[in-house]
């Protein structure tokens, strides 16, 4: 067997991307929507962490808390989000909020 | 050598396969559960290329704070409707073509660049540092990265107001 390189790490975290913006491209319910962009997050930080590790530099892993800090933020706002929708719309399908469309 | 070959694989597999279960479940509880097996995956994959601080914060705060948050909203919020209708939406085709473009041309730069990637590897680890991983990290942030990680705590704060706004009855 081959030994793991960074190569392969870019190559998973490739994959992990694209199918994240699956989910956020397809997908009608918001809470998947979220869910997928943890997903997206997640893979740039294999990512920074690879480099990381294969340049000797801790700057990576830096970024890499800096994005989760991201992550967070996002997260929270993004549910808070959909709590006032719901209570508003009665919906969590992202293509039933159309208000502003005409 | 072989144990970290096939660790990457168990770890490879726990990630794709989470995350692919999280965008095709029909049940949100259940793509949540999916999404937590891909972020211990995740969590995996930093201990193997010695991040164990990241490997420590990434269990406590997606596992332990966001899948809760997650869960949390799964609850308040009223899914069963949504779980009966069309779970994709109209423009799945355009879209999943235009992310087989995006994966054509990701998939062929790394593929070019594998070569280049590989000097790093070859490079000898320079006798493993004394300090340790959060030590180092710590060292970094709070030295070189004291202004981002000052205006982080600002972000943090804005979040949370937003959310509390968002969420509150009548403003």
């Amino acid at each position: 067997m081959h030994p793991i390189t960074t190569v392969h790490y870019l190559a998973l975290s490739a994959a992990l991307l694209l199918i994240g913006t699956v989910g956020v491209l397809t997908r009608r319910n918001i809470v998947i929507i979220l869910m997928s962009i943890e997903l997206i997050l997640n893979a740039v930080n294999i990512n920074l962490i690879a480099f990381s590790h294969a340049l000797k530099n801790i700057d990576g892993q830096i970024f890499a808390i800096f994005v989760i800090t991201d992550a967070v933020a996002e997260a929270a706002v993004g549910l808070g989000i959909l709590i006032a929708l719901f209570r508003n719309k009665e919906t969590v399908l992202a293509d039933e909020v159309d208000l502003l469309k005409w | 050598m072989l144990i970290d070959t096939v660790l990457f694989y168990i770890f490879a597999v726990m990630v794709l396969g989470g995350g692919i279960l999280t965008i095709t479940r029909r049940n949100v509880v259940h793509s949540a559960i999916s999404l937590i097996v891909s972020l211990l995956g995740v969590a995996g994959l930093y201990l193997m290329q010695q991040a164990e601080f990241l490997f420590a914060v990434q269990i406590v705060l997606y596992v332990g704070g966001i899948m809760v948050l997650f869960l949390f909203v799964i609850m308040l919020v009223n899914l069963d409707q949504a779980a009966k209708e069309r779970q994709f939406n109209r423009q799945w085709p355009i879209a999943l073509a235009a992310i087989a473009l995006v994966g054509a041309q990701v998939g062929y730069f790394v593929w070019k660049g594998k070569d280049a990637f590989r000097i790093a590897d070859a490079s000898l680890p320079e006798g493993t540092a004394a300090t340790g991983n959060t030590e180092a990290i710590a060292n970094s942030l709070f030295t070189g990265y004291l202004l981002p990680f000052e205006l982080v705590s600002i972000l943090l704060l804005v979040a949370i107001v937003g959310s509390v706004i968002m969420a509150k009855k009548r403003v």
